[in-house]
């Protein structure tokens, strides 16, 4: 049957009529991670047009934004790019403190800085395992898999979830690191350097993966700029604009680290600069780790003693506030560094903006009236009038929110850039002219996110 | 170059385009009127002092209920709003939603070379809502122009394939105008072809 479809190639006869294939792929295909679909004009095995369908995730992420109050959408920014949602986290809370123009404390910026990119690296080794399977390095898969899982153990330390973490606040982040968190991480990282040193070993010289990678996918860096393209995908064709050297956000522009770049931008050149781009995280969060201003120092020692919760609501419910003022409440584990000693360092003084230390909620009547005035139906967290735009370097690309306020408790329009939605508009120029198993390759490197990309 | 020159240069060069113009958090802000649109972003495009070459981000926005949004009635005044700290630059106040315009199409630009950032923003009335494409200038304007023609209705003049992107065929209305009700269901369809 295919040979009566596609009966053209130069060596027929010429009398032979010859039509062009459509080929189908998606939405449902196991290539397309996720639901895509991509309509391929063939003519034997290589591409002459390619249309990409996007939208089957679309799940009304700026129309729900407008429904829920401000720090009601960090859930939903989860479920953007579901492999590093604390960048989706750090982009909307960063975007609507530009709006109500606040400032966050050092520590904190340290703090969203280093799970960032703890995050980045989850997602490159996402990417780069994913597309080496489908190129038939399974093991390569399975190690990087294993790699993601320390370092999502680490971001379970620190968050409480593994994905939908929703850690950032409005005006700071939920909880303070763990204690010795530097251990676990440089365990993690320990194990994670390993593991980028095989995969390295498995692919970077493999006859296999470097003839299916090298000069497939190409596109020029006027091309990739003009689709609006950037991240590690604009980087591998040379040029080097990285939000966080270019426009440096929270503490970029203390830490030092190199953007690696490409020259050719094709396939291999998109997985080497993922490649370099981990082992610069890596930089990042440990230098991070020894720069950042130190952790809560116990306030009152000697006299705070931890009291379970509902005891202390008790004590302060009789009208005994005088003893319990120093004690610390014992939380649910998830509340697990949000208490009195770490709020000042994690979180912005504005308290219309952030709520208490669980402590004040039990214990006095202005942390409960704060607490209130923030979580009420019809309060809550209220800026100016206003629009503003702010981006931030997500993992693959720039990750942009736009916010305009009425001046209501809800948004009044939150619109994100996601990186991918512009690395996939250009998919179909990068593909035409390409064999159709090169689709595999470029596909893996445009690394979609179905939830960023339809929303 | 700052965000007033920015501003200026956009200004001087075009007198009669520019309706307004702000910087609101450090945010530089051009109100364009809209016949005007593809000469000003060609010029942010090629003037050497611009170097525009990013459409970084290109939406809209449905000024229709803009301050107006039914607010739960008990509590609707209690609501404490924040004013801004000193330390995030506010030169300008924020003058509002354009007047009398429903629509606003939002242009988002950036400079690789310069790296400087401008927003154009181009009020557009409910009757006739149409812009020119900016896909002469940037081939992903495409994608971009197609999504806020889905989510908004409004056209693009010399867009090659104006259709719906996130949404099917098949839909009714556009989900982000502020008249199409949260919880509306449409019937679920089965692939077109």
């Amino acid at each position: 049957m295919l040979s009566e479809m596609n009966p053209a190639s130069q060596s027929h006869p010429a009398d032979l009529e010859t039509r062009d294939m459509l080929l189908n792929i998606g939405p449902a295909h196991p290539a397309m991670h996720g639901i895509i679909r991509i309509v391929a004009k063939l003519d034997g095995e290589r591409i002459h047009a390619a249309e990409v369908e996007i939208g089957y995730l679309h799940r009304g992420f700026e129309k729900m934004s407008e429904t829920v109050d401000y720090n009601g959408v960090i859930p939903y920014t989860d479920r953007l790019n579901y492999v590093s949602p604390l960048i989706n986290n750090m982009g909307y809370c960063m975007t609507v403190e530009k709006l109500l123009g606040i400032s966050v404390p050092e520590r904190c910026h340290y703090v969203r800085v280093i799970l960032s990119e703890i995050s980045r690296i989850t997602d490159h080794l996402t990417c780069v395992g994913a597309s080496a399977m489908e190129l038939g390095a399974f093991t390569v898969f399975l190690y990087m898999i294993k790699a993601r899982e320390y370092l999502w153990e680490l971001v379970e330390k620190v968050t409480g979830a593994r994905m939908t973490v929703s850690y950032c606040r409005v005006g700071g982040v939920k909880a303070d690191l763990p204690e010795d968190f530097a251990e676990p991480c440089r365990k993690a990282f320990e194990e994670t350097r390993k593991v980028l040193a095989e995969a390295d070993g498995l692919l970077t010289r493999n006859r296999i993966f470097v003839d299916r990678m090298n000069g497939t996918g190409v596109i020029s860096r006027e091309d990739a700029i003009s689709y609006g393209i950037t991240g590690p995908f604009l980087r591998a064709t040379g040029a080097d604009y990285d939000v966080r050297k270019d426009c440096p956000y929270a503490v970029y522009d203390r830490l030092p680290f190199d953007v690696p770049v490409g020259t050719r931008g094709d396939n291999m050149d998109r997985y080497l600069v993922r490649m370099e781009e981990m082992e610069q995280s890596m930089r990042i969060v440990e230098r991070a780790l020894r720069d950042m201003p130190r952790g809560p120092v116990q306030v009152h020692p000697g006299t705070g003693r931890p009291m379970p919760a509902a005891e202390m609501v008790d004590l302060a419910k009789v009208g005994n506030i005088v003893a319990i003022a120093d004690d610390t409440a014992v939380t649910c584990p998830t509340l697990e560094g949000s208490g009195r000693a770490s709020h000042p360092s994690i979180a912005t003084n504005e308290k219309r903006v952030f709520l208490p230390p669980k402590e004040d909620t039990y214990g006095n009547i202005e942390g409960l009236m704060q607490q209130f005035k923030l979580v009420m139906f019809g309060h809550g967290v209220r800026p100016p009038r206003g629009e503003v735009y702010f981006p931030v370097e997500g993992a693959n690309g720039e990750l942009g929110f736009y916010v305009v306020s009425d001046g209501a408790g809800s948004p009044y329009r939150v619109r994100v850039r996601p990186p991918c939605f512009a690395i996939m508009s250009a998919l179909s120029k990068i593909l035409t002219g390409d064999m159709i198993a090169d689709m595999i390759p470029t596909f893996g490197s445009v690394n979609m996110i179905g939830g960023e990309l339809d929303r | 170059m700052n965000t007033a020159s920015l501003i200026g240069s956009v200004r001087d060069r075009f007198p009669d385009a520019v309706s307004a113009s702000h910087t609101y958090r450090g945010d530089a802000t051009v109100v364009l009127r809209r016949n005007f649109l593809l000469g000003v972003a060609r010029f942010l495009k090629q003037d050497p002092a611009l170097q525009m070459n990013y459409l970084m981000d290109m939406t809209a926005v449905d000024y229709s209920t803009f301050g107006r949004r039914p607010a739960p009635a008990f509590f609707s005044s209690s609501g404490v709003a924040v004013s801004p700290s000193s330390q995030i630059p506010d030169e300008d106040p924020w003058p509002g939603p354009p007047d009398q315009s429903r629509f606003a199409v939002v242009y988002h630009f950036y400079s690789m070379a310069h790296k400087h950032r401008l927003r154009l923003v181009v009020p557009v009335e409910e009757a006739g809502a149409e812009v020119d494409s900016l896909t002469s200038l940037w081939p992903g304007a495409n994608w971009l122009e197609r999504e806020v023609w889905d989510m908004f209705g409004i056209g693009f003049r010399g867009h090659p394939d104006l259709k719906r992107i996130l949404m099917y065929a098949g839909f009714e209305g556009h989900p982000l105008r502020k008249d199409y009700p949260v919880k509306k269901r449409q019937p679920l369809i089965g692939p077109i072809n």
